[in-house]
């Protein structure tokens, strides 16, 4: 992956598949360090499938054997220095508290870092692929002495909106994206 | 500075579109969205699609979807286009600059671009 926001995407997508009905994307930046969440209350794994899930030999897609998603997530972390963590609870455990927390850490000024790239378009992307679906995006910076925090929670933008227009409505993403943008230009 | 207030301007706008909408996509253009889409340039591509159809006012016609892997890996970016009963096309290797042209000749021309289509890469 050229981007760490298009494994953010990828890994968004589990989120998705596993039934999820909030998915929380969380970035927190410093000068020399990252840390991206992401957190959802879908259905979660299994403690035999949460310890195999490294492996790329491990996946729930059925075209083939193979899933590379949170191995790449892995290596792109571990190339500099970092790490992953991973939390699930099962729904029929306990299915008030279900989903499953994926947490990785880098190290920014490795040089094997990987560009954050386009998150808003990543952002996007969700909106219009699974607009049922609530987001919350947080994208925490702080550098060189002042902090910035760019937000998004589209359970807000759905009290307005309501069941006439869906959150992939092109008016809608066209504004999300905006939004976000001018946030970030602040 | 952008307000939530814009967004009730559009459900307002939508509300009277709404009843035009309902039932009348004929073109369902599916982007493959797994890891091996996204690692081949997805993202860009789904983007392009859709802001096209918007721009094209092809919105009430066209709807842009994303799937999973269908097993073509090295084809990716893939994208399908079915229309009707008709059979599908399946477009490779797609770029966001070929996403464009695909709407404007094939889903707004009706004429599918062969030479963009698995049938001539597979040759």
């Amino acid at each position: 992956m050229k981007e760490l926001s298009l494994n953010v995407l990828d890994i968004a997508q589990n989120s998705i598949t596993a039934e999820a009905d909030l998915v929380e994307i969380t970035l927190d930046e410093t000068e020399t360090e990252l840390t991206i969440a992401i957190k959802d209350n879908g259905f979660g794994m299994s403690p035999e499938f949460l310890a195999s899930v490294h492996d790329p030999f491990s996946t729930t897609r059925t075209t083939r054997k193979v899933g590379l998603g949170i191995p790449l997530l892995k290596l792109a972390a571990e190339q500099t220095g970092g790490h992953i963590e991973l939390t699930s609870t099962q729904r029929s455990i306990d299915p008030e508290n279900c989903g499953t927390e994926i947490k990785a850490f880098f190290r920014k000024d490795h040089l094997d870092f990987t560009p954050i790239g386009d998150i808003v378009s990543t952002i996007i992307t969700l909106l219009q692929g699974f607009p049922e679906v609530d987001y919350v995006f947080k994208h925490r910076i702080a550098e060189n002495g002042s902090e910035k925090l760019i937000a998004l929670d589209t359970r807000e933008m759905r009290i307005i909106l309501g069941d006439d227009v869906p959150l992939s409505d092109p008016m809608v993403l066209v504004w999300v994206k905006q939004m976000l943008e001018e946030q970030y230009a602040l | 500075m952008k307000s939530l207030e814009e967004l009730a301007k559009i459900r307002e706008r939508m509300q009277n579109k709404v009843i035009l909408r309902e039932g009348h996509a004929s073109t369902r253009v599916a982007v493959g969205m797994a890891t091996c889409g996204i690692a081949a340039g997805a993202r860009p591509v789904l983007n392009a699609f859709v802001e096209e159809v918007a721009n094209q006012n092809l919105s009430d016609k066209v709807t842009v979807s994303q799937t999973g892997c269908i097993g073509m890996c090295r084809f990716e970016p893939i994208v399908e286009v079915f229309e009707g009963d008709n059979e599908r096309v399946t477009y490779v290797k797609v770029t966001p600059e070929m996403a464009k042209e695909i709407v404007e000749k094939h889903l707004k021309g009706g004429k599918p671009i062969a030479e963009y289509t698995i049938g001539a890469a597979e040759k």
